[in-house]
């Protein structure tokens, strides 16, 4: 394992008991009926999220999918803001609109939340070509270098088209890019094996023209520092790294499935090696902190998470006025009525229908 | 009406030189206006729209894509996401199926998904239509797959005058905006003013007053309508014909008040009879106007089929002036 500093070792630790204590919750709240639809949870994969989103700054910018509350929450939005969107209130990040699947957060550079798989990709792609952009035609540069998108999707993505595509562009353009690949082996009930001409995803990297590399999901400080080099030559502008970082969820693909193809053997063997007891037991062994302080940090977490419910509990629905708010950055998209007036100028017309 | 009055000093341009004079003038303006398509750089695109442009703006900002429809859409959506204002460029709109993907759920829905955090100003244009025997698939009309979307605005050009003034609004709009060019309409020759205007994106726009029916119609049904129009004029006809140009949403006010006048409506849209643009605009027309309405209103669509190759079969998928005479005949017994 790579040398990590207290500081360093505690904030790795605080996020991944952050995503792994919030997950459970979700399933508590889903299971009370507080929580609906789809709602597809991380556990077992915080190593992936916590050691690749912690490097980043608030320039850079986050791509996920619908498995998505856990790169929310390492990317910096409050624990109750997602709760509160989870729950469907007007106090959510995405104002109730969005749900599970849509986590979006401007402040935080976190540009979504998808529902389809690889339609992400080329947001990510588009907001590194942005950055290229920015420097590059706009002049505007940093001393940091390049603000950097990092892309995460699941091994079921890599057989998708968008994926090639944008494996190609992004190297072709040499945009900011790290394609995080969360191979936990299953897409649904679809094993990886089952579905993958080369089920190495690491090299398709390299057949682009860019670095692919294969690391250790489970494993924290090995994510982070393959995290770390990526990030750095995206920076420097050398262009994308393809990461296939081996994991695993422990719990099904979403809270609707019955979770029955998986093998008690597998599940058991990623078990032993779940990222947060591993942390742990290397934070003790290299004496970086006590048993205490690390179960002060828990605590800590068990009181944001509850926090969290707490304020998604005392949130308002979203009132029926806010149904028509939203859908265009400039509501004169809805045209013009009958009277010649912009329908958005008619005071009645955020009170009434869905039909314009 | 649109008149260009004799003391405005104007110059002579073909459509594709209008379009191509929005995007100079928008890309002048404003740095973060970006071109992205197949072959818009080094080969000036297709149909000429941007000739010229990377070698003015250079090759970032004038970007040659790759022919991944769907993904250098979403590119161009995460682009905008992040403070670009993209052009994308689909070579004809057909290949644009290929990005419905992205157009739909991230164009349309990402800034309602969001709560309003991000805003997508993104314009998709680009050559669509029935042209000549260009075969089925490079014959079709996108504006009747994407209508439903919701999020979106939608636009026809039909005259280099209207053209050069909506790609410029739809630049500014802060909304992702697609506009809808045909491929047979790009040699039109017209007028235009020297001096910077924009079109409203929300209008329509009058082109024959009068006072007998109100013809609807839109891209190159307009000229098989004012041809038409010339014969029912003849014969003692008084139409007054609106290119409704803002395909989503409808400009209900300019259709409502000449239906007011008139009291009947002749939709003639190039659309395939189902679920085209016609449809929507009859139905609309309907729940709004009912009560002015002295007879049925007649839409005028393509026939339900892929548009043959041979010319005889393709001049027959489509409305022809010969049949809007005969309906607006029947219209106005």
């Amino acid at each position: 394992m790579q040398a990590v500093t207290r500081e360093e070792a505690l904030e790795l630790y605080e996020d991944m008991i952050l995503g792994r204590n919030f997950e459970d919750m979700c399933a508590q709240m889903y299971y009370r009926g507080k929580m609906f639809g789809f709602v597809h949870l991380y556990n077992g994969q915080e190593a992936v999220s916590t050691g690749f989103i912690k490097q980043l700054n608030q320039p850079d910018c986050v791509v996920s999918t619908y498995r998505d509350h856990v790169h929310a929450l390492s990317k910096g939005v409050p624990a109750r803001a997602v709760m509160a969107e989870l729950f469907g209130k007007a106090t959510g990040c995405c104002r109730g609109q969005g749900g599970s699947m849509h986590m979006f957060s401007e402040p935080h550079n976190l540009l979504g939340g998808f529902a389809f798989i690889g339609e992400g990709i080329p947001v990510a792609t588009g907001a590194a070509f942005a950055a290229k952009y920015r420097h590059e035609v706009l002049k505007q540069s940093s001393p940091d270098g390049l603000d950097v998108t990092l892309a995460f999707f699941g091994d079921g993505t890599c057989n998708n088209g968008q994926f090639f595509e944008c494996l190609n562009m992004a190297q072709l353009w040499k945009l900011p890019i790290i394609f995080v690949v969360e191979n936990n082996l299953w897409a649904i009930g679809m094993s990886h094996l089952r579905s993958t001409s080369d089920p190495e995803i690491w090299k398709k990297g390299p057949a682009f023209g860019m670095p692919g590399v294969h690391v250790d999901g489970m494993d924290v400080l090995k994510v982070r520092e393959v995290a770390k080099e990526a990030i750095d030559r995206a920076r420097r502008g050398e262009g994308p790294t393809l990461v296939e970082c081996e994991t695993y969820r422990f719990r099904g693909h979403s809270l609707a499935d019955p979770d029955e193809l998986r093998r008690p053997d597998e599940k058991s063997h990623y078990a032993a090696r779940d990222p947060i007891t591993s942390l742990k037991k290397y934070i003790i062994e290299q004496n970086l902190a006590s048993e205490a302080e690390l179960k002060n940090i828990e605590k800590k977490i068990d009181d944001v998470v509850e926090e969290a419910v707490e304020f998604a509990d005392a949130s308002p629905l979203p009132p029926r006025s806010q149904l028509l708010e939203n859908v265009f950055a400039d509501p004169k998209g809805f045209g013009i009525g009958p009277d010649g007036k912009y329908r958005c100028e008619d005071p009645k017309f955020t009170q009434g229908t869905a039909q314009v | 009406m649109v008149s260009v009055s004799s003391i405005t000093r104007c110059h002579e341009v073909l459509m594709f030189e209008a379009l191509r004079e929005a995007m100079i003038e928008e890309m002048t303006l404003d740095p973060t206006v970006c071109m992205i398509g197949e072959d818009v750089g080094d080969y000036g695109g297709s149909y000429k729209v941007s000739k010229g442009l990377s070698e003015m703006f250079g090759d970032l900002r004038v970007l040659d894509t790759p022919i991944a429809e769907n993904s250098f859409t979403g590119m161009g959506i995460g682009a905008a996401m992040k403070g670009l204002r993209p052009v994308v460029e689909g070579m004809n709109m057909g290949f644009l199926l290929l990005a419905y993907n992205q157009i739909s759920n991230n164009c349309g829905m990402l800034p309602y998904t969001s709560g309003g955090q991000f805003k997508i100003p993104i314009v998709i244009r680009g050559p669509g239509g029935v042209g000549r025997q260009l075969g089925a698939e490079h014959s079709q009309r996108l504006e009747s797959y994407f209508q439903s979307i919701p999020g979106i605005q939608m636009v026809a050009c039909s005259t280099p005058y209207n053209a050069k003034g909506l790609l410029k609004a739809a630049i500014r709009s802060d909304n992702p905006v697609v506009l809808f060019e045909h491929v047979l309409l790009y040699n039109l020759k017209e007028k235009i003013p020297d001096e910077e205007y924009i079109c409203c994106l929300e209008e329509a726009e009058m082109v024959r007053p009068g006072s007998q029916l109100t013809i609807l119609t839109y891209s190159r049904m307009r000229y098989h309508v004012m041809q038409a129009v010339k014969t029912l004029v003849n014969k003692g006809y008084d139409p007054e014909v609106i290119d409704i140009r803002s395909l989503k949403p409808f400009d209900l006010h300019t259709i409502g008040n000449s239906i007011k006048k008139t009291h009947r409506v002749l939709i003639v849209e190039e659309c395939m009879r189902t679920g085209g643009i016609g449809a929507s605009l009859r139905s609309a027309i309907i729940d709004n106007f009912w009560d002015e309405l002295d007879a049925r209103p007649v839409c005028l669509s393509s026939q339900d089929v892929p548009t043959p190759y041979a010319a005889t079969l393709e001049d027959a998928t489509v409305v022809q002036p010969a049949q809007i005479v005969a309906a607006v005949e029947e219209i106005c017994q």
